[in-house]
């Protein structure tokens, strides 16, 4: 693997669905490696269906998508990214232990590394003690915790992330935010994060991808310059606010349906 | 730093007495069922010997036989000095049991094989479905003899036939349940897989079979009393005297002197049918540990 190479580099991508619906046009973006990049947009911009070209899950209909440096295609196929959906997407049938082993198993890891592996990945999201629970024994944040663990099995150099905490109520997201920037941290992975909150993008990324829908493009880009570790004092930080803003009035001028400071009843 | 292990939902463990409590509601329950069943039964004759009740049947010894007279007749010989009437179900029972077990396991086996085979592609499922569908249209009565003969002629035992015709009934509930089931993975199940670069093997093994698995057995529970039923169906055009199947054309002929023999016979081929079906409910609750739920 070239170390130059951009974590993802994304070249005139467009999407149109068989339906006739362009999701996306001529999306240009680099991410470089250990960046925490976010996708933010309204809906129907094609944030996720960026994320899922990044993850060949879709095929762009023109450009191309490079992932360290080898085609998106071939980047799946070495594993090189984890990803995380906003269900936990967890197998009942199978224990939590079994649930972040899974990818392993196809990997073909022995059991004895599996399992070593497993007991590493349950301190880094902080569920000792829950191995042999099943999904449905553990509340939402829990689920999706466990289900950030199994996309951090193999150790892939890139997260994939879309809304992964959007079903959750708010408390629980910004505990999970603090978490996450702190495996981030530990794991030296690179992130792209589909959401659609705005003090989320800003609080979690070292860049903000503003999009803008009919059809999906990029509006713009919020370099967030707030120092890490960023922690809860971080969301009552001046400039914390003023980034927030600006991200809201770059998604305003994209024609997003959001209420900018003039407009709002006093 | 989060202190959440609180959040987790812990299923109290039952104690042993809780346990022992529950399952003596259970039996409770089960004879409670019993009791009043037959408090209907004879309270209908009751009435209706009395009130002269015609429709839809009349009600007399013949068409409503006392339920202690079908008990007793199980006791009793049905030629002076021979076994009683319950040795004699036994052994038809045995022998009954036998066609269905054997009917049952090719049933799920072909059924589960099918339905494996039309998970893997639309086109097959688009082209052999209907005609799985249009194979249980056919009515058994007109399949069994066929296949009696049929494979008679190729020297198989009859009451292998028999079983052949159990498995007819067997199949089809199980193929689809279990397409169902193996159908049942949502797209975000399948993307992870195609993240994962899986091969179509894996998926079928690691996420499909499992997710089917509550389904299988929701077939198997209607598979188990299909395959009763076929076998003892499967025996009357084979004209095998061995079975349940046997037993109940001879009884119906006598009928107008002894109902409470065929009573009796029909009781023992309802407790198969019941053995079969606990016996799959037993086994679901060995294999499939999962969310309340989530079982079938």
């Amino acid at each position: 693997m070239n170390e130059q190479a951009a974590a993802v580099s994304i070249t005139g991508v467009s999407k149109t669905f068989d339906t006739g619906v362009t999701a996306l046009t001529g999306i240009d973006l680099d991410v470089q490696p250990r960046e925490f990049v976010s996708l933010i947009g309204p809906s129907g911009c094609g944030k996720s269906t960026l994320l899922r070209i990044i993850g060949d899950l879709i095929e762009p209909s023109s450009g191309s998508v490079e992932v360290n440096g080898k085609s998106a295609h071939q980047a799946r196929l070495d594993h090189d990214y984890g990803i995380v959906f906003q269900d936990a997407v967890l197998y009942d049938w199978r224990t939590i232990s079994k649930n972040i082993s899974l990818p392993l198993e196809l990997l073909k890891w022995s059991r004895d590394r599996r399992s070593a592996r497993v007991k590493e990945l349950l301190d880094l999201v902080e569920l000792e003690g829950f191995e042999d629970n099943h999904p449905w024994q553990l509340s939402g944040g829990m689920q999706q915790r466990v289900s950030i663990a199994r996309a951090l099995s193999f150790e892939p150099s890139l997260l994939l992330m879309d809304e992964p905490f959007g079903a959750l109520d708010e408390m629980t997201r910004e505990r999970l935010n603090l978490e996450l920037l702190r495996i981030w941290e530990a794991s030296g992975s690179t992130i792209v994060f589909v959401t659609h909150s705005i003090p989320e993008a800003v609080f979690l990324s070292t860049r903000v991808v503003v999009m803008s829908a009919r059809p999906g493009r990029i509006g713009g880009i919020v370099d967030v310059d707030l120092s890490y570790p960023r922690t809860g004092r971080t969301r009552e930080d001046p400039h914390f606010f003023e980034l927030v803003t600006e991200v809201r009035e770059r998604l305003a001028a994209g024609g997003a349906d959001v209420l900018l400071a003039e407009e709002a009843p006093s | 730093m989060l202190g959440m292990a609180s959040i987790a939902v812990e299923r109290p463990r039952e104690t042993r007495v809780e346990i022992a409590a529950r399952g003596a509601k259970r039996v409770l329950l089960v004879l409670v069922g019993i009791a009043v069943f037959w408090g209907l039964w004879e309270g209908y004759r009751w009435i209706g010997e009395r009130a002269g009740i015609t429709w839809p049947f009349a009600v007399n010894e013949i068409n409503m036989p006392h339920i202690h007279e079908m008990l007793r007749a199980l006791t009793k010989p049905l030629q002076p000095g021979g076994p009683a009437l319950i040795q004699l179900e036994w052994h038809w029972a045995l022998f009954t049991a036998k066609e269905a077990v054997v009917g049952f396991a090719l049933g799920g086996v072909i059924g589960f094989g099918l339905a494996v085979l039309l998970s893997q592609s639309k086109i097959l499922r688009r082209g052999l479905l209907p005609y799985i569908v249009i194979s249980q249209t056919v009515p058994i009565l007109a399949v069994a003899p066929m296949v009696v003969v049929g494979l008679g002629s190729k020297g198989v035992e009859p009451w292998l036939s028999v079983a052949v015709i159990a498995a007819y009934l067997t199949f089809f509930p199980v193929a689809v349940n279990t397409l169902r089931g193996l159908l049942s993975p949502d797209p975000r199940q399948l993307e992870l897989m195609r993240s994962y670069a899986a091969g179509k093997w894996w998926v079928l093994w690691k996420l499909r079979l499992p997710a089917s698995l509550p389904f299988l057995f929701s077939a198997l529970k209607i598979a188990a009393t299909a395959s009763v039923i076929g076998a003892i169906i499967g025996e009357t055009p084979a004209s095998i005297q061995d079975g349940l199947g046997g037993a109940i054309v001879n009884f119906n002929q006598y009928y107008s002197t002894g109902p409470e023999n065929l009573w009796a016979t029909n009781i023992v081929c309802a407790v198969v049918g019941l053995v079969f079906f606990a016996a799959v409910v037993i086994t679901e609750h060995l294999v499939l540990r999962r969310a309340p739920e989530h079982v079938a």
